[in-house]
């Protein structure tokens, strides 16, 4: 089957009818965009003199205790705004600009792709509006000012669960209404067709840079990339380059929240079954009914109950694997990371690099390994704080 | 005479037959199956019919529906929050049926529902319990072949929206692939009283004529008899009115018998608009 909107019987463009122009022009628009010169210089001129591009390939130093393992960190961190999310957001915002459209509708949980979002439409002239669980909303107060001061405007979404997947929902209703005038910039590599492709052909160079980096450094290609998966935009991001390279390992890590075997996780590969939500056939958190479950992570960016269809299907053909980890053992690679090598990850982040330091202790050969640390952990702070007081580890 | 052919019911067509020798147009409520729970969405529906409704539009509640505003939202949430399940919506349509042999029911739900339950399974389960129509409101045109197949295998007419955005092309397949009848929006959005339909709904009607397409109903923003009469007057055979009932129902939760009354009398004044 050739259909662009699918990956193997994963995907397509499960949406009400009055969407289904938008998604057409968007679609149209990001393929001519793809071989528009302009549109690609563009794009890097601000990857490269506004977000920070290309982001840094860092050896860690301290943290690997395994003498026959390297440990290689993909600094997205550093990028703008702190996290991977800027680099496709100022691939849709550029493509809001060329598609005549002067308004950018957006969804965010802890608030990073808000944020993002906010820092983009600020740069490029577009009004911008944000959905934000009301739970969220109260939790995530630093994100919340940081997008006001940048000029969005932050709207609590009290229905339903109060959270992302809400928010997600909101957005939709308000794009069904605005879309002559609005995008919606969906922030992550799930969603309806075109959105899986777009975002992951807007964060691929996450991948194709850490493989130069490596290559460069080690003469050789890496044995596994491994990166965190909520919706899967970083983690497509790093896996793509990488995907025709069979000797490269490419792992993904779900939140396993409390554990695989708990209600409370967000592991949708690992213990989730095939259905729809939001516009895409993919795993989900659903009931024996087919009503979709909260899905639980100690990390907001994770904490989603469905994934990126093109996960589902390097999945199903074998090609990724997806693991679980732990709330307590991310927050424990959270602190070996700050204290070994003086870099504080993201929460989501953090999940990669705990299975990380699973895999490097069971390593009997010369092995490299790359995790892509997508975002820095400042917005953390105050949780992570909060978590450990209680567990009187401070 | 076939075995499908006999099975197939067709109470849509004599619907649309009988109102037309009558100069009527007709008038189609909705509610969320289950709200506020099993017993009293028994007794909501067949007060829908006492008040006169030509046909009924009924939605199987969902966690994420996306396609609704606020008042339809609220009812899902009431259905979900006393464990409705799809099987106690096929329970209590059989009731409905039960009661009512003639009336087209038609089912209004999302995707993975039906995706959930098995394509096969959910619509020949609905077709047992006297379902006519099925309206997945998250499958556009280009994604419902399976859907539309499993439809008629199992003798249900597949609807399809018909929207303001849609280029010709489309209106075409909609009017090829519907059957029963043509949803039918006047503007952009999701269900609601808030924004008003926005007539004249009257040229995308003069092309579905055009294409054959089964009898359109206007949906979305219709909550007075004036807006009944406009649905009409731009050429729709009928109009939906959704939040407008359910509106109702929220307004009366604690007194059941004038939640019945309520919306007996709404349905009455709805559909004394409907002569022609």
């Amino acid at each position: 089957m050739n259909n662009p909107a699918y990956f193997g019987e994963f995907g397509g463009m499960f949406v009400p009818e009055l969407l289904v122009p938008a998604l057409k022009q968007l679609e149209n628009e990001f393929n001519k965009s793809q071989t528009d010169p302009a549109f690609q210089a563009e794009f890097e001129k601000l990857l490269n003199e506004y977000a920070g591009r290309p982001t840094p390939l860092t050896l860690t130093r301290n943290l690997i205790k395994n003498p026959k393992v390297k440990l290689y960190l993909k600094r997205e961190d550093l990028l703008h705004g702190g996290a991977h999310k800027t680099n496709q957001v100022l691939g849709q915002a550029l493509l809001t600009k060329r598609m005549g459209k002067k308004e950018v509708i957006a969804e965010t949980g802890a608030g990073q792709h808000g944020v993002a979002t906010a820092l983009a439409c600020a740069l490029l002239g577009l009004k911008c509006r944000i959905y934000m669980g009301a739970k969220d909303v109260e939790r995530q107060q630093p994100n919340v000012f940081r997008m006001k001061l940048m000029g969005a405007t932050v709207i609590p979404v009290t229905a339903g669960s109060g959270t992302l997947k809400d928010a997600v929902n909101e957005a939709l209703r308000d794009w069904s209404a605005n879309y002559k005038e609005a995008h919606y910039l969906l922030g992550t590599a799930a969603g309806p067709h075109p959105f899986p492709t777009m975002v992951r052909e807007f964060q691929k160079m996450i991948g194709e840079e850490a493989k130069q980096q490596v290559l460069k450094a080690e003469g050789r290609l890496p044995d596994a990339v491994l990166a965190c998966v909520g919706g899967g935009s970083n983690a497509i991001g790093m896996f793509t380059d990488f995907i025709d390279e069979p000797s490269v390992k490419l792992i993904g890590v779900e939140p396993a929240g409390k554990g695989l075997d708990t209600h409370e996780h967000g592991a949708t590969i690992c213990k989730g079954t095939k259905g729809i939500l939001h516009g895409t056939y993919t795993y989900i958190m659903q009931n024996d009914d087919g009503q979709i479950e909260e899905s639980y992570s100690v990390s907001a960016g994770l904490d989603y109950p469905a994934v990126g269809p093109q996960h589902a299907f390097l999945h199903e053909t074998g090609r990724a694997q997806y693991v679980g980890i732990t709330d307590t053992e991310a927050l424990e690679a959270f602190q070996l990371l700050a204290k070994n090598e003086g870099i504080i990850p993201a929460l989501e982040s953090s999940h990669a690099l705990a299975y990380a330091l699973k895999y490097a202790e069971q390593q009997t050969e010369d092995t490299i390994l790359v995790v892509n640390l997508s975002g820095r952990g400042d917005k953390d702070l105050a949780h992570v704080m909060d978590v450990l007081s209680k567990e009187e580890q401070l | 005479m076939s075995q499908a052919t006999t099975q197939k019911t067709d109470r849509y067509g004599k619907m649309f037959a009988s109102l037309s020798e009558q100069n009527q147009g007709s008038f189609v409520p909705f509610v969320t199956i289950g709200d506020p729970n099993k017993e009293l969405s028994v007794e909501i529906i067949k007060s829908l019919i006492d008040g006169g409704a030509d046909a009924l539009e009924l939605g199987i509640p969902f966690s994420d529906p996306i396609a609704d505003g606020p008042v339809i939202q609220a009812a899902n949430i009431r259905a979900l929050d006393v464990n409705i399940n799809t099987q106690d919506c096929f329970d209590i349509i059989k009731q409905v049926r039960e009661y009512n042999a003639d009336i087209p029911i038609g089912l209004l739900l999302y995707s993975n529902l039906v995706f959930k339950r098995g394509l096969e399974t959910f619509y020949k389960d609905a077709k047992a319990v006297g379902v006519d129509s099925i309206l997945v409101a998250d499958v556009p045109l280009h994604e419902s072949k399976m859907f539309r197949q499993a439809a008629m295998n199992n003798g249900i007419d597949p609807i399809f929206i018909a929207t303001p955005n849609a280029p010709d092309d489309t209106l075409r397949e909609c009017a090829s692939y519907g059957r029963g009848y043509t949803y039918l929006l006047s503007r952009a959005g999701v269900t609601g009283t808030e924004t008003k339909a926005q007539m004249p709904a009257s040229s995308i009607v003069t092309k579905l004529k055009e294409y054959h397409s089964a009898p359109a109903l206007l949906g979305f923003g219709i909550s007075t008899p004036e807006d009944v009469k406009a649905a009409l007057n731009a050429g729709a055979a009928g109009a939906i009115s959704g939040s407008a009932v359910v509106k109702i129902i929220e307004t009366h939760l604690e007194n059941p018998q004038a939640m019945l009354n309520g919306l007996k009398e709404f349905v009455a004044a709805m559909k004394a608009a409907t002569a022609l």
